[in-house]
């Protein structure tokens, strides 16, 4: 994935360098700008087994900022804000991988360096008995909730802040 | 052999009349006896299911996830652009205007007992906290009587689909407000065909796209809710349904 530019930011950003699972890397740019999340709406996306997005629904593509075209084969870790703590990525992928069921508060960063908080539940997508890739939804999160996970990431980034996640 | 249709007790009550004017069209389009059942219950329709007693039904999301997982039944078509939203409503006068007003206590709620329709306006509820126990739902049989226990203040909210919240009367509407709606598109009712129809499957769709050529048909459609028609529903969609309705689950 190509660095975060400049042009696409609203307000001003820091750089933060992100470094995946798969050993690469990119720069993003962070803003603080929080963009609600919709009352009602759900963002629903589709990925393969290595986590590519093969589908997502409006509410997704609105809410990250980016279009159709640029998610569609893109790593879902196009998302990944540098707040998350890697291993909170590592608890979803270890889960859904034995074909369990996944769910908490994330922070998304946006196309734009802003981010949105989502409560996510992530599902194997299994066809035909066979696991072919993940589906996950993500609904509106209580704030209490979004506030709590705040504080429990930080701490997690303070106790581990150079590893890697799959976001 | 005759062939069961099963209607799911959660589709409008207004609509019951045009859903037997529709099943004579449809054995006139294709030729194939059935005979529709309206169930009153969900207990009475999964009855029937355990039974093996249902051919084709018009079945919501939560049971299109048991039939077509467990039971060997095929998707095969939606109405076109109708996608079963829910609705919590509150009295007017009351003094809730939002979906914050409600938080802070435990919430008294009337509910049909169409799971779609609950497992949705939990998921409203989540942001302001009301989560499980603290929902307190008391099941009524008709989205009437959940208006009437939302009005006379037996309890606090009421869960509609949206749909048949707007079914209700202006008179009733009126003594009512909504306080938040869902926005998915994607959780619609459908109709399934069973094992012993699945053969008859694009005969089926052929005689449901056929209603678009005649007005009086085209009426019929308007006044079951699927005013432009039926689209057919592709096995991929039916799954992503149903993966849809498993995330939501508490």
């Amino acid at each position: 994935m190509e660095d975060m530019k400049s042009s696409d930011l609203v307000g001003e950003g820091h750089p933060v360098v992100l470094r995946y699972h798969d050993g690469t890397s990119r720069q993003v740019l962070v803003t603080r700008h929080e963009t609600p999340f919709p009352p009602g709406e759900l963002i629903v996306s589709q990925t393969d087994l290595a986590g590519k997005i093969e589908m997502c629904n409006e509410a997704f593509i609105r809410m990250s900022g980016f279009k159709r075209e640029e998610l569609i084969g893109q790593p879902h870790h196009i998302l990944r804000h540098p707040d998350m703590p890697a291993a909170a990525f590592a608890d979803l992928w270890a889960t859904v991988d034995a074909g369990g069921r996944w769910n908490g508060y994330v922070k998304n960063l946006r196309k734009d360096g802003g981010f949105y908080w989502v409560y996510a539940t992530v599902i194997p997508k299994l066809r035909q008995g066979r696991m072919v890739g993940f589906t996950s939804v993500r609904r509106e999160p209580s704030r209490a909730k979004v506030e709590a996970a705040e504080q429990l990431y930080e701490s997690m980034r303070r106790a581990a802040p150079a590893e890697g996640g799959q976001g | 052999m005759t062939y069961q249709f099963a209607l799911s007790p959660d589709v409008n009550l207004r609509d019951l009349s045009h859903w037997f004017v529709f099943n004579t069209r449809l054995q006139k389009l294709t030729g194939e006896p059935f005979h529709l059942t309206a169930y009153d219950d969900f207990a009475d329709l999964h009855g029937a299911i355990e039974r093996d007693a249902v051919d084709l039904i018009f079945a919501n999301a939560a049971d299109t996830a048991l039939l077509v997982r467990e039971r060997g039944f095929l998707p095969l078509a939606s109405p076109t652009g109708v996608s079963d939203e829910a609705l919590i409503a509150v009295s007017a006068d009351g003094g809730l205007h939002a979906l914050g007003d409600l938080a802070g206590t435990a919430l008294t709620v009337a509910a049909t007992d169409a799971p779609d329709v609950e497992r949705i306006c939990r998921i409203l509820l989540e942001p302001v906290d009301l989560v499980g126990p603290a929902v307190q739902v008391t099941t009524k049989r008709n989205p009437v009587l959940v208006a009437k226990g939302v009005i006379t203040g037996e309890t606090t909210a009421g869960f509609f689909l949206a749909a048949a919240y707007r079914e209700l009367s202006q008179t009733t509407r009126n003594l009512l407000r909504p306080i938040a709606e869902s926005h998915i598109y994607v959780v619609r009712h459908s109709l399934l065909v069973g094992p012993r129809l699945a053969a008859l499957r694009e005969g089926l769709l052929a005689g449901l796209a056929q209603m678009l050529d005649s007005e009086t048909d085209r009426a019929l459609l308007n006044d079951l809710g699927a005013p432009t028609g039926w689209a057919p529903m592709s096995a991929e969609e039916a799954d992503l349904m149903i993966d849809l309705m498993d995330t939501l689950k508490a």
